[in-house]
């Protein structure tokens, strides 16, 4: 059987090259990977191998030819036993139709599919006993509780166990699951952020602990690379249920690398789920369901509202729905979306605004990604003037998204420009004066919400 | 946490490292060194054979398909490596075990009985391949064969091998977990941040640095101050192998006394396969980097599958037989590369699905 040898593509972006060189000639005998012949790119001169046994045929196209397109037929090899005769249609040179190139311009985007029913926060029946949480014990009762449910659930991070948690998060764990399932490791995030995702891959259900989110830029490309994308990557088939917990934004005067918001960063990748709550009650509730989620989740706290305490009802399963934004706040004038620490500035700055006489809705995404944006278009229909705040810098921010959903999809319900409220574009300054002109607070929102309502 | 109290460290109170509790990085050497050859019987040694000329004659059909332009992208090629996957994965129980590699993966999902139709349609990028024609040559995944990738992103997988180690133990399954990287993954730090928890927390992994003397175009003497990679766990007191990774028999005897040694409960294993790849680093690598009487050199001396071939034809296999197992393999990779040629691209639907599995 002859077997025509085209023009091969030496590279993802080759067209054309040239054929600088023949090594063989016609009536020669080769065998698999014996260099037929070289060929220039544009990038560099590559060697043609043979793939498989034969004698060399006809040489169709000569050394020397130049824009020889890729898939051209440029010589004939015979299978052993065979004449050297060429087949009277492989005589002439013929660029090949590479049949499976599908032409790309042409092609559009099909229509996304909508997303599902939304969920809404389960009803909490009259007569539930409601007690005080502090934000930090509704978060290590929502993986004490997920670790009784589900005993594939562990966490592992630094300082997790025999310390009881850098900021006290996880206190209690080890004396009630054992070492098995609280597992102290190096300071190695990299490491463990892979050993984390690796295990869900394998199985079972990580919660994953840095100390800050700060430390997560060392293991940021598990959360990305490996954990976010696996399951899209293997077209539906490796499951990666892990959760990156810890605190995240700024804390108190710990300077520029240990206060940053990373909730635009992965808020930006699909593949991942990304929570910041703020109160005790979405902390519990919201934890739970990222620990019962097949996706990975990146939940970010917040260290300064740690010890806050707020109300949670006492129920046996307090889960919530991931990607639905809560009203903490109903109001008619003005909106204003916030998310984490954020949402206390800007229930603060309702209150002020009230005594103005400006009636404020306050929002809380509690899911940065995906991001209720429904919850926010209902709200702006209805005060059609609206402010984000946000605490963290203002490029590229959840804000910017925020307002470019209010620009594509609000547009005609906007009796006023968006304006967002976020932290200074700066580093942030160790100075206590210089950090508390950097970041945000209830007065700048009130004078946010003020401006759009045309009462400045 | 194990608190002690502060060790008399002495350069004299012990002649070698090990002195204290016994740790020798060439304890497994050491037993590997007294008889390097594993004895197979004919059927095993022709089954050996089998999957590495599987390997070679599929992954010359992935490069001419490249040539076609029907395979895009980056695309690895395996040639002149099958003796190592093929050694240590036939050591391994298929299923039980969990496998994992770099972005170079085709031969490791062959030689665990992967469908060729199946790699080949995935590097075709058509709905029938086994991510669906999502993944590419880089990113394929089983998880009915405990094959967890096909990753990027170079070290990566060794971390996450340890945390599939991780789960073994965790779930007391009796599975280690073979993590393959090359010497280019091997100057990464999360492989060393790994070999220090896998070896602190005892996992059942086996290391496998698969040398194939080129980071892409870097040397090894070029790249690394410790060239002998077997000896890089001795900081974390991980017992390291030297195995010459072109004789399948050398790496399935090695693979055997390591997989003993993580399946008593040993902790992990550092096995540096020394190896080659005739091919360029990827498909548009011109490979000028080394000379071609390199290459040949290799080829002509040390060919993994010419070495089994001879090794049969001496215990007398009639030669016709290897002809048919030729002919049938050739057959085999003609249908994957039909298959894959043939099969349609995803639908287009497909672009949004296997982002996220739960609804929100």
């Amino acid at each position: 059987m002859a077997i025509e040898l085209k023009m091969p593509a030496l590279s993802p972006t080759m067209e054309e090259g040239t054929l600088a060189k023949w090594l063989v000639k016609e009536g020669d005998s080769v065998s698999a990977g014996d260099v037929l012949a070289e060929i220039e790119t544009d990038k560099a001169t590559m060697e043609f191998e043979s793939i498989d046994e034969g004698t060399v045929g006809k040489i169709l196209v000569p050394e020397g030819s130049e824009n020889v397109k890729v898939g051209t037929v440029i010589a004939v090899l015979n299978g052993e036993g065979e004449e050297a005769a060429p087949s009277a249609e492989a005589a002439a040179p013929a660029a090949a139709e590479p049949e499976a190139k599908t032409e790309t311009s042409a092609a559009s985007a099909p229509e996304r599919p909508k997303s599902a029913e939304r969920a809404a926060d389960p009803e909490v029946p009259a007569g539930t006993n409601m007690h005080k949480l502090s934000v930090r014990e509704a978060l290590r009762d929502a993986m004490a509780e997920e670790m009784s449910r589900d005993d594939r659930v562990f966490v592992i991070g630094e300082e997790v166990a025999e310390y009881q948690g850098a900021y006290k998060v996880t206190q209690g764990l080890l004396e009630e699951f054992g070492p098995k399932r609280v597992i102290d490791t190096p300071i190695t995030e990299y490491g463990f952020a892979g050993i984390g995702t690796g295990a869900a891959m394998g199985g079972l259900r990580p919660i994953v602990e840095f100390m800050t989110f700060n430390f997560a830029m060392q293991a940021i490309d598990h959360i990305i690379n490996s954990a976010a994308k696996t399951n899209y990557m293997s077209g539906g088939q490796m499951r990666c249920p892990v959760v990156f917990r810890g605190p995240n934004g700024a804390a108190s005067r710990v300077g520029a690398q240990h206060s940053q918001n990373y909730g635009p960063w992965y808020a930006s990748v699909p593949g991942l789920i990304v929570i910041a709550p703020y109160d005790a009650s979405d902390a519990k509730g919201l934890l739970k369901a990222a620990i019962r989620s097949d996706d990975p989740v990146v939940f970010l706290e917040n260290e300064l509202v740690y010890g806050n305490s707020f109300d949670v009802a006492q129920l046996d399963d307090h889960v919530l729905p991931i990607g639905k934004a809560r009203i903490m706040r109903e109001g008619a004038d003005v909106t204003i979306v916030s998310y984490s620490i954020g949402v206390k500035f800007a229930l603060e700055a309702a209150e002020k605004l009230a005594e103005e006489g400006i009636d404020a809705e306050v929002i809380d995404l509690r899911t940065l990604r995906p991001l209720d944006t429904q919850t926010v278009l209902e709200s702006l229909a209805k005060t059609n003037r609206l402010v984000v705040a946000e605490e963290g810098w203002p490029a590229c921010s959840i804000a910017s998204e925020v307002i470019a959903v209010c620009m594509e999809q609000g547009f005609d319900l906007l009796d006023a420009p968006v304006m967002r409220v976020c932290n200074e574009d700066v580093p942030l300054p160790y100075a206590a004066n210089l950090e508390k002109l950097a970041l945000i607070d209830a007065a700048r929102i009130v004078s946010a919400a003020r401006k759009v309502c045309y009462k400045d | 946490m194990r608190i002690s109290a502060p060790k008399a460290e002495s350069k004299n109170a012990s002649a070698s490292a090990s002195a204290d509790d016994g740790f020798e990085l060439r304890s497994l050497q050491d037993a590997f060194d007294k008889d390097r050859r594993y004895k197979a019987s004919e059927e095993e040694l022709l089954g050996f054979y089998q999957t590495m000329l599987l390997i070679r004659r599929f992954e010359e059909r992935a490069g001419q398909l490249y040539g076609l332009g029907l395979i895009g992208g980056f695309c690895h090629l395996y040639i002149g490596q099958e003796a190592v996957a093929v050694g240590l994965q036939s050591a391994l129980e298929e299923g039980k075990d969990s496998v994992i590699t770099g972005y170079r993966d085709h031969g490791h999902m062959l030689a665990y009985g992967i469908d060729p139709r199946l790699i080949m349609a995935e590097l075709t990028g058509r709905e029938a391949g086994i991510s669906r024609g999502k993944g590419g040559s880089m990113h394929m995944f089983s998880t009915e064969h405990a094959f967890y990738g096909g990753h990027g992103i170079v070290g990566a997988q060794v971390s996450l091998g340890g945390g599939l180690a991780f789960a073994h133990k965790y779930r007391e399954d009796g599975g280690l977990c073979m993590a393959y990287f090359g010497d280019g993954a091997a100057n990464q730090g999360q492989v060393y941040e790994t070999m220090n928890m896998a070896s602190l927390w005892n996992l059942p992994i086996i290391f496998v640095v698969e040398n194939n003397q080129y980071a892409m175009g870097t040397s090894v003497k070029r790249s690394s101050a410790e060239t002998e990679f077997y000896r890089r766990g001795t900081a974390f007191r991980i017992p390291g192998m030297e195995v010459n990774g072109m004789d399948v028999l050398e790496v399935h005897q090695a693979a055997r006394i390591a997989i003993d040694h993580v399946r008593g409960g040993n902790g992990p294993v550092l096995m540096e396969l020394n190896t080659y790849r005739y091919r360029g680093h990827s498909m548009s690598d011109p490979a000028k980097y080394r000379t071609r009487e390199e290459v040949q050199g290799v080829r002509e001396k040390s060919d993994p599958i010419e070495m089994a071939k001879a090794e049969l034809l001496a215990m007398g296999v009639d030669e016709d037989k290897l002809k048919d197992i030729e002919k049938a393999i050739r057959a085999t990779v003609t249908e994957a590369a039909e298959f894959a040629e043939k099969s349609p691209e995803p639908e287009v639907g497909e672009l949004y699905t296997d982002v996220l599995v739960g609804k929100y």
